[in-house]
């Protein structure tokens, strides 16, 4: 098997699995005044300190969640009920993760208005746009840094400065971005910032919100005093550990882009027709048209010869519904949105194994085309 | 370490999440095959809620799958099936017929569309879990009833050509529905105790009429006698079929009333009093589409049993093959209720011969116009 969706999930290191093992033992609840108590919040202290520094932000800042769509809905609904008595307008893309988009939806009902912005054909916000989208009664707006499906990074950076001068705040859903591009929430000037423990070799079911000082935000759990009773629930010690762990391991990311190249050379020696989707990506993600195959048809021979890819987002009855993405990009008729497919690529691959999943790709894609 | 053995046929199985697809998987495996499972989407049934009802079917998929060891996967034909199936559902209601999707969607969608997917999976063969069987020959392959007589689906399937056949798989066909139910109960399958789902597929539980009148205007209009008498109010003559007793709400003396047909041109539901009311019966119809599965030539005129509604007992029947490749079928005995739009499917003892679409309906030679 050669696993290319490492944008899905990817496999824990063997450091931070160690690391876990190690704070299992340590049992104690970190609210305890007691001395086992006081050794689990040690734990949950120093990883909160590491993980603060990953993004310039101070230790205060970082609320542990379970994972990068409850740090999305943390801070959007957050947000939303903190501030509506200042207006009900939100601003967010077309191209966001659903973490985000239904969580809009649901406000949508609840009677907020929401924008959601169009993007370029290469998956890019425009500046413009949210400049003019930006009313009175915004107060927020929610882009994400890096597009899950093609990787084609947004520019949080200038959409921040718009902000400077209004009452709108700013999150970021940072979850694929992050590990991956250098981030400071500083010079992106993001009031919140969501980050996914599974997403760079860490365990499932914790990530942490980024909250600025004194940005404002209505608890969505309640109980104990928890992250300073911004989200109550007795702290995932071991989960945490992993999560601080694999944010101090430091992977070659050029490697990445070398593996892109890599992969479209063996394809133009094969003299597939293909495009990328994105441009400007993330340089873990590769998104691959490939003119005259049926995605569902590729995705599943791929699997039969031990490639594991993805597409899209699944229906939950299984099937590929196009993706929101692709359809932001290029419009509900294009080929496109049926013949993409998505690598993505980090921790323990080597040149060889994508040398070979690239021909492999590459003969499939050959035998689908002459069908 | 290198094996004498060839690798094993790969078989590519449509699985509905039912008990007979699921025991149909098992039965391969169990055969030696390469299975590989797939569930069809054909239909965006996704609620206001944003939940799709072929979740829990495509769930059950995935259960019965990791039970005995065969990966799964789901296609989507949602754009075939509406193209395809359910733009002639509509048209033939439009139309004043009764259609038959079923037939449709295994011509078109199940041995068409699927069959294509399976291929380009490198698929050897293609199964599905129907209650049929079938025979590759030298010279062709021959559809026969499934053993199950209260079971048998070949009158679903008789619009394949030889070449959607060819590599077809049926292996429940030789079974009793009590024995599918018992090997899937023995195997522990997360469908064992499923419920058979009934109607048509897209519509599934919900009230047929509620959901036709969201896709075709309906027009209510008069019910009336041969005779021209008024006897009351139909809601719009798409929900009616011939023969049907039920929903008329004509009260009154006497036996009950049936519907004998429609008037298409003046929005009339015709209706009659009595199960056998004479206007029901017919001698003889025109078949369109026709499509013959035998190996070789069946002659211009030859006699068979005939099949008109799912679950009908045969009658004998004389078919006569037209020129311009329709078929004239007339009946030994009058039969009931003919329905334009529907299935006629020719039998010669076991073997399923083909089929076609009921167009017209004669009574003694004369067309019967108010059938449709």
């Amino acid at each position: 098997m050669i696993y290319l969706d490492y944008a899905a999930t990817t496999p824990m290191h063997p450091q931070v699995i160690r690391d876990m093992t190690a704070a299992m033992a340590v049992y104690g609840n970190p609210s305890s005044i007691h001395q086992a108590g006081r050794a689990a919040r040690k734990l949950v202290d120093d990883a909160r300190r590491t993980l603060a520094q990953t993004i310039g932000a101070k230790e205060n800042e970082i609320i542990f969640t379970s994972g990068g769509t409850e740090a999305d809905n943390t801070a959007i609904f957050g947000v939303a009920y903190a501030n509506q008595h200042k207006g009900k307008h939100i601003i967010t893309s077309q191209i966001e993760h659903h973490a985000v988009l239904h969580a809009c939806e649901q406000l949508e009902r609840e009677g907020f208005s929401i924008t959601y912005l169009p993007v370029d054909s290469t998956g890019c916000v425009r500046v413009q746009d949210v400049k003019e989208a930006l009313h009175d009664d915004t107060i927020l707006v929610t882009i994400m840094l890096g597009n899950n499906e093609v990787g084609t990074i947004q520019p949080i950076a200038e959409i921040s400065e718009l902000l400077q001068m209004h009452q709108a705040v700013m999150h970021t859903d940072a979850v694929q971005a992050y590990g991956m591009i250098s981030i400071d929430v500083n010079d992106l000037q993001v009031d919140y910032l969501s980050v996914s423990s599974h997403k760079i070799n860490g365990p499932k079911g914790i990530g942490f919100l980024y909250q600025r000082t004194n940005a404002p935000l209505q608890p969505l759990l309640y109980g104990g005093q928890q992250e300073r009773k911004r989200r109550a629930t007795t702290e995932n010690v071991p989960a945490i550990v992993g999560f601080a762990t694999a944010s101090t391991l430091t992977s070659d990311r050029d490697v990445y882009e070398r593996y892109k190249q890599q992969m479209q050379k063996t394809w133009q020696d094969a003299q597939l027709s293909f495009t990328i989707n994105g441009a400007h990506t993330l340089p873990h993600i590769l998104n691959v048209s490939f003119t005259g195959v049926n995605i569902e048809a590729l995705l599943v021979n791929l699997d039969m010869a031990g490639i594991c890819a993805s597409s899209g987002s699944a229906c939950t009855a299984g099937a590929v519904d196009p993706s929101h993405v692709l359809v932001a990009m290029y419009g509900a008729d294009s080929d496109k949105l049926h013949n993409s497919v998505r690598f993505s690529f980090g921790y323990g691959l080597t040149a060889a194994q994508v040398q070979e999943a690239a021909v492999t790709i590459a003969n499939v894609v050959q035998r689908l085309v002459n069908l | 370490m290198a094996t004498n053995h060839a690798a094993p046929k790969r078989v590519v199985i449509g699985m509905s999440g039912g008990v007979d697809s699921s025991v149909a998987a098992l039965l391969l495996q169990q055969q030696g095959y390469e299975v590989i499972g797939i569930f069809m989407k054909n239909w965006d049934d996704t609620d206001e809620n944003g939940v799709c009802t072929a979740t829990e079917d495509y769930d059950d998929v995935i259960k019965v799958c990791n039970q005995i060891g065969i990966p799964y996967y789901a296609v989507n034909f949602e754009k075939q099936y509406w193209d395809k199936v359910f733009t002639y559902f509509l048209e033939e209601y439009k139309a004043g017929r009764t259609p038959n999707p079923d037939v449709m969607c295994n011509k078109e969608i199940k041995f068409k569309a699927f069959l294509q997917h399976a291929i380009s999976l490198g698929a050897d063969y293609v199964a599905t879990g129907h209650y049929a069987r079938v025979q590759h020959n030298e010279d062709g392959s021959l559809m026969l009833r499934g053993l199950d007589a209260n079971k048998d689906q070949t009158y679903f399937l008789n619009q394949l050509s030889q070449d959607q056949l060819k590599n077809v798989l049926f292996p429940i066909g030789e079974m009793e529905k009590s024995e599918v139910r018992k090997i899937a109960e023995e195997a522990g399958l997360a469908t064992a105790t499923k419920k058979d789902s009934t109607g048509i597929c897209f519509i599934g539980e919900r009230n047929f009429k509620e959901f036709l009148s969201q896709y075709l205007p309906a027009q209510p209009g008069n019910m009336e006698t041969m005779d021209g008498e008024v006897k009351g109010k139909h809601d719009g003559l798409m929900y009616y079929t011939l023969g049907q007793r039920h929903g008329l709400g004509i009260g009154g003396d006497g036996e009950p009333w049936f519907v004998l047909g429609k008037d298409l041109a003046r929005n009339v539901l015709l209706v009659g009093q009595g199960f056998h009311h004479d206007a029901l019966y017919s001698t003889s119809l025109k078949a369109i589409k026709m499509n013959y599965i035998t190996t070789t030539p069946l002659a211009n005129t030859f006699s068979c049993t005939a099949k008109f509604r799912y679950r009908q007992v045969d009658e004998p029947v004389t078919v006569e093959i037209m020129e311009d490749g329709t078929a004239h079928i007339t009946f030994a005995e009058p039969v009931r209720a003919i329905t334009p739009g529907q299935a006629v499917v020719l039998y010669d003892g076991d073997q399923c011969l083909g089929g076609g679409t009921i167009d017209e309906v004669f009574k003694n030679g004369e067309r019967l116009t108010y059938v449709g």
